[in-house]
């Protein structure tokens, strides 16, 4: 492990952010790594869908985040770990998740930032809904993300 | 009292103003007979101040508490 203090920097965001702005400082922030893993996560642009809503509940969303982060240091041996998660209202083609690890060997990396979007994916503290033709619609968890979720259980 | 997802479509409106102290029998005499029913509901979580209850049952409020409702998570 490096002796120096992990870099982590979990956020929560209300405006459209570029991922490619946050990756430059999160690499530079970690220096002596050996690899990056960088997810990015859009609004799909399926048929009909105008518009995506997420709600976060203030006191539970960003410390489940923490949570998840802790989680993912303990897991995987890594350096540093950048969590970046929209809320509010998008519009197909924003960005709504960054996840970036930085270890000294790719597969810590690569792990740590598929757990961590398995676990967001499906078990963070987000309420989505989507509008389709001036409505709006609540999104439910889908089978697949649950399926996601337990490749990590054991 | 505040209420997320589609519960807050279901009680009308996000939050909720309720008269203190209460405990759960108090809660549900309060609050509409789709949302007590909710608020049984065992995949609805409750929180108390922004923390979990593990045993919702044991709620017990009281003036400047804020009690949130929370339906399955659909995730990010």
């Amino acid at each position: 492990m490096p002796s120096r203090a992990l870099h982590r920097d979990i956020r929560l965001l209300d405006a459209p952010f570029h991922p490619g702005a946050l990756i430059g400082p999160f690499t530079e922030a970690n220096p002596g790594l050996g690899g990056v893993c960088t997810f990015v996560g859009e609004v799909r642009s399926d048929p009909g869908v105008e518009a995506l809503e997420l709600t976060h509940y203030e006191p539970l969303t960003l410390s489940g985040m923490h949570d998840l982060a802790d989680r993912a240091f303990q897991r995987f041996t890594l350096m540093g770990l950048l969590m970046v998660h929209r809320i509010g209202l998008m519009r197909p083609g924003e960005p709504i998740v960054c996840v970036s690890a930085a270890a000294l060997h790719r597969r810590d990396a690569i792990d740590a930032v598929d757990f961590c979007m398995d676990h967001l994916k499906s078990a963070a503290w987000f309420w989505k809904r989507e509008k389709r033709a001036g409505q709006w619609y609540w999104i439910e968890p889908r089978e697949a993300d649950h399926r996601d979720l337990a490749r990590w259980q054991s | 009292m505040v209420f997320l997802g589609r519960l807050a479509d279901l009680a009308g409106a996000p939050a909720l103003e309720l008269a203190a102290p209460l405990d759960w029998a108090g809660l549900k005499a309060e609050l509409a007979p789709a949302l007590a029913a909710a608020l049984d509901d065992p995949r609805n979580r409750v929180a108390l101040n922004g923390a979990l209850l593990a045993d919702k049952a044991s709620l017990q409020a009281v003036a400047g508490d804020e009690i949130a409702l929370l339906p399955p998570v659909s995730g990010g």
